[in-house]
């Protein structure tokens, strides 16, 4: 298949190209971009005119349900979602059940996942057995079975010599921890930012502290161990000044936001709407413009849709008991593009915390173009707007805090490994 | 960024179509319902038919002898007939949803819901879900809301001290868990009270209480000091067990409600609790007891107070 892409306008953020060219693919890979290699014939003129053609989306977090959760979402629906929302490559945290903590199971997935010919799954591993804290699990083995990465997901550890015992075998081989950081004593019962809405709403709150003791923690264990450490979801200003300032000394650490924190704020909890409920909490408004700066400015490295799908019966309870999470997959683009035009910034260093910055986070090779690599692409339109509606959505998680909202920016085709995926 | 829906307690016409919560209910509507509530009391006549026909449900998700005996009798001189649901003990235990639990008792044709909660917001949730003529009541919801105990005490300081606008009240106790105290804060603010203070260790406070427009004190006869209301709070004996507090002894001791404490107040301060009282934990029985207790009174207003509520809602179609 032979695809020539036609007039629309290149966005590559790794390269800073941001310019009206061509696109032709070949056998799964980018031939040539600008002029037209010499007898090149499309099978297919893709009319890029007014859209916008940029690397495949690379997303830091999507939740797949799969193993264990099919009731609330399963590898076909959510990797529609993906296409659909021109995510070509993500990362899938191990909060499966089973966890994924056995090669045999990471095959699995990644066997399902290729078969579906959609985006690419690359799975992160538990880093403790059953995710239980307490015992490694064979990291090296979940390597050579695919893991990119290893993380806890939002389970605690045991105490902290586990943690540091973690760190210390995966610095051996290398190999990235995922952390989130929450200290589980001081966030325990909690639903909600400790802040004044929480106060007014008599919900039990997570501090900040929960956020950076945890944090600090981590911090020091990875200048003790040498560990590469990506620290996943920062809510807090304190947070994310305190990464700015790791990073400032030297230490191997990256950190990722999620996409409904870069918008929302405690406020946005309404009137007790479980769409709102996530972890972490919807912080300040003063939290939410820090974690705004550090995206700009390259202290948060990647944006990540957090995709959690959950079902509605999950959902329609009251507030504190309802399961937090929220879909994302389709969001991560129209998000990122209305935070870059709120923030001011230009297309490509938005698209870069999505695409290229993602790309280094999860150390693959994805997120650019480039003539001769393969040929996972986004092509969509900037200026399209279209409402967030539960029909509106692939993903079987229905629930977001943007129901009923409209946003800008709708992918028009996704194309993985040179073939078109998805078209709308 | 939310689509910011309208406030779910009032009809399309800006009148009581719930009652869930006091925080930003318009202060016209919180002077009807203590001036219905005062014509009740007023009335010869125990019983009134305005609820006549009418289904009120007692729903109650968390155990209560007080509130719902109050709003039974209510119900009951209104001649609704009422019927009272302990879901602890039933559908709950069977792994009911509480929606399932709601849409069933709907389909029994119910015409207003009194309902208490763990879980706060979980009369909101209610609310959202039922069919648009029932009405909902919170009977009180985790740490949220207890409207009609706010509104009672708004009731009582008001038969004491006839004005707001020129009153220091302090609550005293565990804000940090208290419906009660959140209901009076915005009731107070409504109704126009410049010097709401909350006195309480730093353990029992929630954060940032001080944007609710209150003054924090840690030293009880400082913050007692020439107010002309003291409202006392229940304080659970779970709140013992965690790190909150060391004892009820010491809580006693700095925040318990003395005679010698209570001197600080103006000579002719009133002392509100809303029950049940934990004698010598928070309140000393000479307080308790004493003549500037309004306590047993808080009961009495209790009652016509959710007649007023009752009877202004099924009135307003």
């Amino acid at each position: 298949m032979k695809i020539h892409i036609k007039g629309g306008r290149l966005i590559d953020p790794k390269s800073g190209v941001d310019a009206k060219k061509d696109v032709y693919v070949a056998a799964g890979r980018i031939v040539a971009i600008g002029d037209a290699p010499a007898g090149f014939s499309a099978n297919r003129v893709i009319d890029a005119a007014g859209l916008v053609v940029c690397p495949g989306l690379v997303d830091l977090a999507a939740r797949l349900r799969e193993p264990g959760y099919e009731y609330m979402a399963t590898l076909e629906s959510e990797m529609e979602a993906a296409i659909a929302g021109g995510v070509t490559s993500l990362a899938c945290p191990p909060d499966t059940d089973p966890p994924l903590d056995e090669p045999g199971l990471v095959e699995m997935l990644k066997f399902r996942a290729k078969n579906l010919n959609q985006a690419r799954v690359y799975p992160v591993g538990a880093l403790t057995q059953g995710l239980k804290g307490e015992r490694l699990t064979e990291m090296a083995e979940l390597v050579d079975a695919g893991c990119v990465a290893f993380s806890q997901a939002d389970a605690p550890f045991a105490d902290n010599q586990i943690l540091y015992h973690a760190l210390q075998y995966a610095a051996t081989f290398g190999f990235p921890v995922w952390l989130r950081a929450q200290d589980p004593a001081l966030a325990r019962n909690g639903v909600a930012h400790d802040g004044p809405v929480a106060t007014r709403f008599g919900l039990t709150g997570i501090p900040v502290c929960a956020e950076t003791v945890a944090l600090s923690t981590i911090l020091i264990l990875v200048r003790e161990t040498g560990a590469r450490v990506h620290l996943a979801r920062l809510s807090s200003a304190e947070g994310v000044e305190m990464v700015r300032q790791a990073k400032r000394q030297g230490l191997p650490v990256t950190c990722d936001v999620a996409i409904h924190h870069a918008h929302l704020t405690e406020m946005d909890i309404g009137y007790f709407e479980a769409n709102s409920r996530l972890d972490p909490p919807l912080r300040s408004q003063r939290d939410r413009a820090a974690l705004r700066a550090a995206l700009a400015d390259g202290t948060a490295d990647a944006l990540c849709s957090d995709h959690t799908p959950v079902d509605a019966d999950a959902k329609h309870l009251p507030f504190a008991e309802a399961e937090p999470g929220a879909t994302g997959l389709e969001l991560l683009l129209p998000l990122t593009l209305k935070w870059a035009e709120e923030a001011k910034i230009k297309l490509a260093p938005a698209l870069a915390r999505i695409t290229s910055e993602a790309a280094r986070v999860l150390n693959i090779d994805a997120g650019h173009l480039t003539a001769g690599h393969t040929a996972d692409i986004c092509i969509f339109d900037p200026e399209h707007l279209w409402k967030v509606e539960p029909s509106a959505l692939k993903s079987q998680g229905r629930n977001t805090p943007y129901i009923g909202l409209e946003l800008k920016g709708k992918v028009r085709y996704t194309l993985v490994d040179g073939q078109v995926a998805y078209e709308f | 960024m939310w689509l910011n829906p309208s406030n779910p307690q009032l009809d399309k016409k800006g009148r009581l179509h719930h009652l869930l919560t006091l925080e930003g209910l318009p202060a016209e509507i919180l002077w009807q319902i203590l001036d219905t509530a005062k014509s009740f009391l007023g009335a010869k006549v125990k019983k009134v038919p305005l609820l006549r026909g009418k289904s009120v449900f007692n729903l109650f998700f968390e155990p209560s002898t007080r509130t719902r005996t109050t709003f039974e009798i209510a119900a009951k001189r209104l001649s609704a007939d009422v019927i009272n649901l302990n879901i602890i003990v039933s559908s709950q235990s069977k792994g009911e949803s509480l929606l399932d639990t709601v849409d069933n008792l709907s389909a029994m044709h119910a015409d207003m819901f009194i309902v208490r909660h763990g879980e706060s917001g979980a009369p909101h949730f209610i609310a959202r879900h039922v069919a648009p003529d029932i009405h909902v009541i919170n009977a009180g919801d985790g740490r949220h809301s207890h409207p009609t105990q706010g509104l009672l005490d708004m009731y009582t300081i008001r038969h004491y001290k006839k004005d707001f606008t020129n009153l220091r009240v302090a609550i005293v106790g565990d804000i940090l868990h208290s419906r009660v105290a959140r209901s009076a804060i915005h009731a107070l603010s409504t109704l126009g009270c410049p010097e709401i203070r909350v006195i309480a260790p730093k353990t029992l406070l929630p954060a940032h209480v001080e944007q609710m427009g209150v003054h924090v004190h840690h030293d009880m006869r400082q913050g007692l000091k020439d107010v002309d209301v003291v409202m006392m709070l229940r304080l659970q004996s779970e709140r013992m067990q965690g790190a909150l507090l060391p004892s009820a002894q010491e809580f006693y001791k700095y925040y318990g409600l003395t005679e010698d404490k209570l001197a600080a107040a103006k000579p002719d301060a009133i002392v509100l609790h809303p029950g049940p009282m934990n004698r010598g934990v928070e309140i000393d029985s000479s307080v308790a007891d004493g003549k500037q207790s309004v306590i047993l009174p808080q009961v009495t207003f209790g009652i016509a107070i959710r007649m007023a509520v009752m009877s202004i809602m099924a009135g307003n179609k």
